[in-house]
This record gives C-alpha cells, structure tokens and sequence, in this order.
C-alpha cells in the first residue's frame, strides 16, 4: 500500500502495524512518536494497529532544541 | 534548601534551565550542562532523519536531567498540540515549554495561538510552562488559562539582547502567581543576574551558551549569576538615590 510518511510518500506491506513501519525506521526506543492523520498513536497500540491506504504519518523523535 | 524553586508540585534543584540547540556537538553540550549545574533541559521534537546519529536523551538520560520538550517552530495552536502529545508520548512526560511562534523572522510569540493551545493543553492533562512576550496582560491570561509558570522573553530568541523592557518583566512578577522564568534573549551572566535581581524565579537559556566560544565556561558563569541574582533579590537591595549619601559618619570630622 502506498502511504505518506514525514511528507514523503512510502511503499508499505499491506496490513502493516505501526510497530512495523517504527521497526523499519528504527525508532523503537524512547524518543520516538507517531501520528497517524494527525492523531498520535500510543505506544501501547503500535502492535495492533495497522496503518491504511493513504495515510498521513507524522514519525518524531527528540532533538536538541531551545 | 530554604529557598526552594517549584514548578508544579516539583522541586528543581537548579533555577537555571538549559537549552540543547546550538550546541556544536553532544560533547560540547555534556560539558556545558554538568558546569551548568542544572537539573532540565529542553528538547525539540522533530521529523525524525534516518541518518540521526547519537541521542541527545542518551547525554541528558546518563546525568539524570530531567527533559523538557518544547513545541518549537510551531506557529499555529494545532501544531503545538499535536507536536506536545507527540512529545508526551516520546518522553513519558506531560510537561511542555509551549512555543507558538508569529514568524520565522521574529520568532515572536504570537499571543493568540498561544492562549488557544494553552488552553487545549491544560484540558489535556499538560504542565504547561508557555514562552511568552513581555506583556503583563498575556501573562496573566496563561495563568488563567492554567499555566504552571510563565515564561517571558527577555528579547527575542537568539539575539543575545538581554532586557530590553525590565519595567514589563517586573510587572509580570508582581501580579504572577506561578513562577517566572526568563526564557529567550539572555546575551552574558549580567543579563542572568539581572533576570533574578527583577525578581523572575528562573532562567531558561541556550544560545548564549551553545554558541559562545566556551560553552561549558559560560554555562559555569551562567550558574553563578543566577545564584547571585536570586541572593541579591532576596537580600532586598538599597533605593536608588539621586544625591550621594555617606557611609562614613558625618559627624567627628577634623577641623584645620
């Protein structure tokens, strides 16, 4: 499936979790967060939830900053 | 410790408050914050680079420092929103610096946007602690709006001005009944000093030591002048007087 990922489009396995696309990116650890269509998906619902078609998934971490 | 600095039901054993930006590399900013002394620092949240190396959680994780995140380069409500509870889910915390900036230009806060996502915030369960302008009036709207302190701007970010309107930052510590942190403009320690001496509760700064020439140096003079700052406040200096006024006795002079 084709879906949106930091702004840029991205090729996923059909029924892919959010657990699979934060393994895939590397952003497992403390740090990392996700939004899916503007919504944030906790941690504990990455496993379960799978990503559709289409969607807008905003991938963050920390950086340094003010 | 009889002067103890709260935020929120939380003790902080440090009122300086370090930045992460700026800082050339996480060495740099290791050095920078053990000499600083402080016990929290900001982070921003960001798209996340596959070419990330290093994590500046590991540097500020490995001395116990309490993170901040910040909602940075946001300039409309929804985005700090969504950027806060990215951050709350990132770093288990439900503490935020909300920025919500007017321009790229500036990075002036922009008061509306920032009250509305003050408010969203504070529903959502948010320590909220807003980088705010200089204006008495908006500080007192976040802290209707349920803010856990107000943070003005000394000058805008970056700019290393100091104070520019001492008069406004000592009306928002008069009326304030959260704490006051300096955050945005602080140039060198006599700004800090200053920032305390007005009677603000904090500082919160990070260029000017990120980006001296010796950052750890300047952290370590940071430190000091806001121990001096707040001793000073506290200790209540003398009026400002027109005429001198002798401290040698007046009377017992010699006569020729």
């Amino acid at each position: 499936m084709e879906l949106t990922v930091n702004g840029a489009p991205r090729h996923l396995a059909d029924s892919s979790t959010v657990a699979d696309l934060m393994t895939s990116a590397g952003a497992t650890g403390r740090g990392s967060a996700v939004a899916v269509d503007g919504v944030v998906v906790p941690r504990s619902e990455w496993q379960i939830r799978r990503l559709e078609p289409g969607a807008r998934v905003e991938l963050v971490h920390a950086v340094q900053g003010g | 410790m009889d002067d103890p600095f709260v935020i929120a039901g939380q003790s902080l054993s440090s009122r300086l408050i370090l930045g992460t930006g700026g800082a050339p590399s996480l060495d740099v900013l290791a050095a920078a914050l053990v000499a600083s002394g402080t016990d929290m620092c900001t982070v921003a949240m960001r798209r996340l680079e596959p070419t990330t190396r290093g994590s500046v959680l590991d540097v500020l994780d490995r001395r116990g420092v309490r993170v901040l995140p910040n909602t940075a380069g946001c300039h409309t409500a929804r985005e700090a929103v969504l950027t806060a509870q990215l951050a709350r889910e990132a770093l288990e915390t439900s503490w935020v610096k909300l920025e919500v900036i007017a321009d790229d230009d500036t990075l002036l806060p922009d008061g509306a946007e920032l009250v509305e996502a003050a408010l969203a915030l504070v529903a959502d369960g948010f320590t909220v602690l807003p980088y705010t302008n200089d204006d008495p009036v908006l500080a007192r709207r976040l802290q209707q709006a349920g803010c856990a302190a107000v943070m003005p701007l000394g000058s805008p970010i970056g700019t290393g001005l100091g104070i520019c309107n001492p008069h406004n930052i000592e009306m928002i510590v008069a009326e304030a009944t959260v704490p006051v942190i300096l955050d945005a403009g602080i140039g060198t320690a006599s700004d800090a000093a200053l920032a305390m001496e007005l009677g603000c509760d904090g500082v919160l700064l990070a260029s000017a030591v990120t980006r001296s020439q010796d950052p750890a140096l300047m952290a370590e003079a940071m430190a000091a002048a806001v121990v001096a700052g707040r001793a000073a406040r506290r200790a209540g200096r003398i009026p400002q007087r027109w005429h001198a006024r002798a401290s040698s006795p007046l009377g017992g002079l010699v006569e020729s």
